[in-house]
């Protein structure tokens, strides 16, 4: 009885630490932002195109059906946008449809960025106040999505692009989606 | 280059820790007295090489070099100095340094300062020591390496959290895992003794000072992280009874039972199987903590990106750390023999009263931590809760009040036999005190909740018992002036340090009761000229101008306080809005009066000219604080007492204490 006692505290931990074990299994894949929007269509939105700009116009949830889209998530005073710049320009000179969401920027500033860096997007919406972001639950830019032909997010990229990323991961994507 | 040399460091420390975790236990297995001396050098290099390694990894920060992972994660050019420092442990990879480092510092000082402990005791806990730090030495290099590169470099770092760019936040976590890794020293001594076979009332004795130490950081460290949350989280409270806040509490509370059972162990040289159990429970709690920020098996605002490599890897540390030593236990602690009699009123018995109160308080707080995940392991994930305030509220707060009360009465209980006719008439005082200020609170508010005003009382009671204890003690009033002196001056420093704390610990319940029942909150918007009465008092604003900090842009709100047509104060509520994080924070402009803050926060604009405000009257908000640092205070007080200095000469002639029935002047 006495040893019981002593034996107590062992097995409740073993209990607990069983519990641990079973709720760590697999389910956790932080290495894919837990995006609550994976596999779901993309959120419903309306972005207006930048000022000035009337060859870009902006889009909205529908215009993301109908072929494979990469959403890309900049700013003109995001330095890591500038660094992953040369890659969606080579995805874009590559054939992939890039729409641009300008977030938390204003018109001009993005305008003269886009000019003297070169414009790779189809479209870009300007998301001034971040709504349309926050719908996506972008946490910070530069984010990258990639939706398949029926609008759904398959792939959500937090940070800057890098070569690796572009070789290991999007292009595999794009190529399983069928672009 | 230096951080490769910051990497070479690391990998070093691991095989200098293996040496130190297996030589000496072998030395002190076959007695032999060589092998266990390397515990001492073993535990110096360590702690060389780790510190050698966290000044590469600063470095990397300081420099911003974004071809190392962690500062291209975790830092940006344009940070501030102070945060580009702290941002070493801001982040998973570094934080895990910092806690490797403390822990060798610790390891370290027990080497220094353990002279006079038995060889193969000292060796043993060095040995434990030495296993927690290969563990910890392990995971970092095999699952969170500081040190890797990535090529290319990033033009400029992703930035750190906007919330913990702030001098409070810089400084809570150093503080927190002194506290945390502190009690691994009482958890290696209390293996160690399991290994031995034998406590003895030695044995408290030089566990006693560092659970004082590792408590009192960790006190300060929790006291930091909830002042921060109450000034920059912007909703005005103090304690969210979120999973990791509970994770640093939980080895608070045990740490304080053991603080007080090692007394009982040192002077009585009984309740030895317990104290043990305590020490290797309340370390076990702190992994437990390390386990839960960062695993991602709960959710909460400090969880750090999890991994579930990472997680596996500290499950492993847990099984094999907890586990094991919970092992020894059952297996050796039925050896430890009972030491004195006693009655259940008696300084012992208060002591134990302590500590089931303060142990079933943590299994309170553990419940409630560990529910969510508990219920989503039988429901296989289906069903998922959160478990918030109401349920601490109910379940933690009645275990406090008797706490609280008998905490009043322990000091005055004699060892062995207390008498309670001669405590009865001593506590006449409080108690007269106590429904004085019942009453007064009620008269003064009353339109609060029942039940402060007792709460108050309760406060009122701690306050007088203690204080006319320590009186008592010298002879306040009742004997000369210079007489009182003079016994002051005899008096040990940790019985002032023991008043100290717990008067700290009444000062406390006055903050939370008030604040948390006659909280005053308005929210609206207003336009610039605009006020609204709050309390008693008149906020208007003023206006909001725009402005640049140094690595954000921010909104400043000016707020004219008046009271009775006089300004009474002007505040300066921010949003901060961090570009590189794409984050706003709130900064919440506070004007501290002694019984009272003014709280202010600036919210979004309306889009007409309008602005959210928030404005708040916290009563006694900032006696919480100063109870925390008076708790504070009274622990390293009772730290600097000669007696806890492990090695300085006793005064005492024998270790044992003197058996008498009148109080003992002990702590």
């Amino acid at each position: 009885m006495r040893r019981l006692f002593f034996l107590l505290p062992i097995l409740i931990f073993v209990a607990l630490a069983a519990i641990f074990a079973s709720r760590l299994d697999g389910n956790l894949d932080p290495s894919a932002l837990p995006s609550a929007l994976l596999d779901k269509p993309a959120p419903e939105f309306a972005l207006p195109g930048l000022e000035g700009r009337p060859q870009k116009p902006g889009f909205a949830t529908a215009d993301l059906s109908g072929q494979v889209t990469i959403v890309n998530i900049f700013a003109s005073w995001c330095v890591p946008c500038l660094a992953e710049h040369p890659l969606i320009t080579r995805l874009a000179e590559d054939g992939a449809t890039i729409y641009g969401i300008n977030y938390r920027d204003t018109d001009p500033a993005a305008a003269r960025w886009l000019d003297k860096h070169g414009d790779p997007y189809a479209r870009i919406g300007a998301d001034r106040d971040a709504r349309a972001s926050l719908e996506w639950g972008v946490t910070g830019v530069p984010e990258t999505f990639i939706l398949d032909s029926t609008g759904r997010i398959r792939h959500k990229q937090a940070g800057p692009l890098t070569p690796a990323i572009v070789e290991q991961v999007i292009l595999p994507i794009l190529a399983e989606l069928g672009q | 280059m230096i951080a490769e040399i910051g990497q070479f460091a690391l990998a070093l420390a691991l095989v200098v820790a293996v040496v130190q975790s297996v030589i000496p236990l072998i030395g002190a297995q076959r007695g032999n007295a060589t092998l266990m001396m390397i515990a001492r050098p073993a535990a110096q290099s360590l702690v060389l090489l780790v510190a050698v390694a966290y000044a590469a990894l600063t470095y990397a920060f300081v420099v911003s070099d974004f071809s190392v992972t962690t500062v291209a994660g975790n830092s940006h050019s344009l940070k501030p100095m102070l945060y580009k420092v702290s941002g070493v442990w801001a982040n998973h990879e570094g934080s895990m340094l910092l806690w490797v480092v403390i822990l060798a510092v610790f390891g370290a000082a027990v080497a220094q300062f353990g002279n006079n402990l038995p060889l193969s005791l000292k060796s043993r806990a060095l040995a434990v020591q030495g296993m927690i730090a290969t563990a910890f030495l392990a995971f970092i290099l095999f699952t969170s390496n500081p040190f890797l590169r990535i090529d290319p470099a990033p033009l400029d770092g992703r930035g750190l959290n906007p919330l913990l760019q702030d001098p409070g936040l810089a400084f809570h976590p150093p503080l927190l895992y002194l506290g945390y890794v502190g009690f691994s020293v009482a958890f290696s001594f209390a293996v160690a003794a399991l290994i031995e076979g034998r406590v003895d009332a030695a044995w408290g004795r030089w566990v006693r000072p560092w659970t004082l130490a590792a408590w009192t950081f960790l006190t300060g460290g929790i006291a930091l992280g909830s002042w921060w949350a109450y000034y920059e989280l912007g909703w005005g409270g103090w304690w969210f009874w979120d999973p990791v806040e509970n994770a640093s509490f939980m080895p608070w509370l045990l740490g304080t039972a053991l603080l007080h059972s090692a007394i009982v162990v040192e002077k009585r040289d009984t309740l030895k199987s317990w104290t043990i159990l305590l020490a290797i429970l309340t370390f076990s709690l702190s992994l437990l903590g390390t386990f839960i920020v960062r695993s991602g098996v709960l959710t909460s605002v400090h969880a750090f990106a999890t991994d579930p490599t990472r997680g596996i890897f500290i499950l492993a540390i847990l099984v094999f750390a907890v586990g094991g030593s919970l092992v020894l236990y059952a297996l050796r602690a039925p050896i430890l023999k009972a030491g004195g009699l006693y009655t259940p009123v008696s300084r012992e018995g208060g002591l134990i009263l302590n500590n089931l109160l303060l142990a079933l308080a943590c299994a309170t707080v553990l419940l409630g931590t560990l529910y969510p995940l508990l219920l989503e392991a039988m429901t296989d994930g289906r069903d998922k809760v959160s478990v918030g305030p109401p349920y601490f509220n109910a379940t933690f707060v009645p275990i406090m009040v008797p706490l609280f009360l008998a905490m009043a009465i322990g000091p005055y209980l004699a060892w062995k036999r207390g008498n309670l006719k001669m405590i009865s008439r001593r506590m006449i005082v409080s108690l007269i005190g106590a429904v004085a200020t019942i009453a007064t609170t009620f008269l003064l508010i009353p339109d609060g909740p029942t039940l402060t005003p007792f709460a108050m009382g309760m406060a009122a009671w701690l306050f007088l018992g203690t204080a006319s204890e320590w009186a008592d003690r010298i002879k306040l009033f009742r004997a000369p002036p210079r007489e009182s002196l003079r016994r002051l001056q005899g008096l040990p420093r940790s019985a002032t340090g023991m008043t100290l704390a717990h008067i700290g610990v009444a000062v406390m319940i006055i903050g939370v009761a008030g604040s948390s029942s006659w909280q005053t909150e308005s929210i609206q918007v207003l336009r610039p000229g605009e006020s609204v009465p709050v309390a008693g008092y008149d906020f208007r604003l003023d206006d909001v101008r725009d402005g640049t900090g140094p690595n954000y842009t921010l909104q400043r709100a000016t707020v004219t306080v008046s009271r009775n047509g006089r300004v009474f104060a002007e505040l300066y509520p921010e949003t901060r809005f961090f570009p590189v994080a794409g984050q706003s924070t709130t900064e919440a402009a506070i004007r501290t009066t002694p019984f009272a803050d003014l709280y202010a926060v600036i919210g979004e604009p309306d889009g007409s000219g309008g602005w959210t405000t928030r404005f708040y009257r916290n009563p006694l908000v900032p006696w919480i604080w100063y109870g925390a640092l008076i708790m504070v205070a009274g622990g390293f007080l009772s730290l600097s007492d000669r007696r806890h200095r492990v090695g300085a000469p006793r005064r005492e002639k024998s270790p044992q204490p003197a058996i008498s029935s009148h109080p003992a002047a002990a702590e």
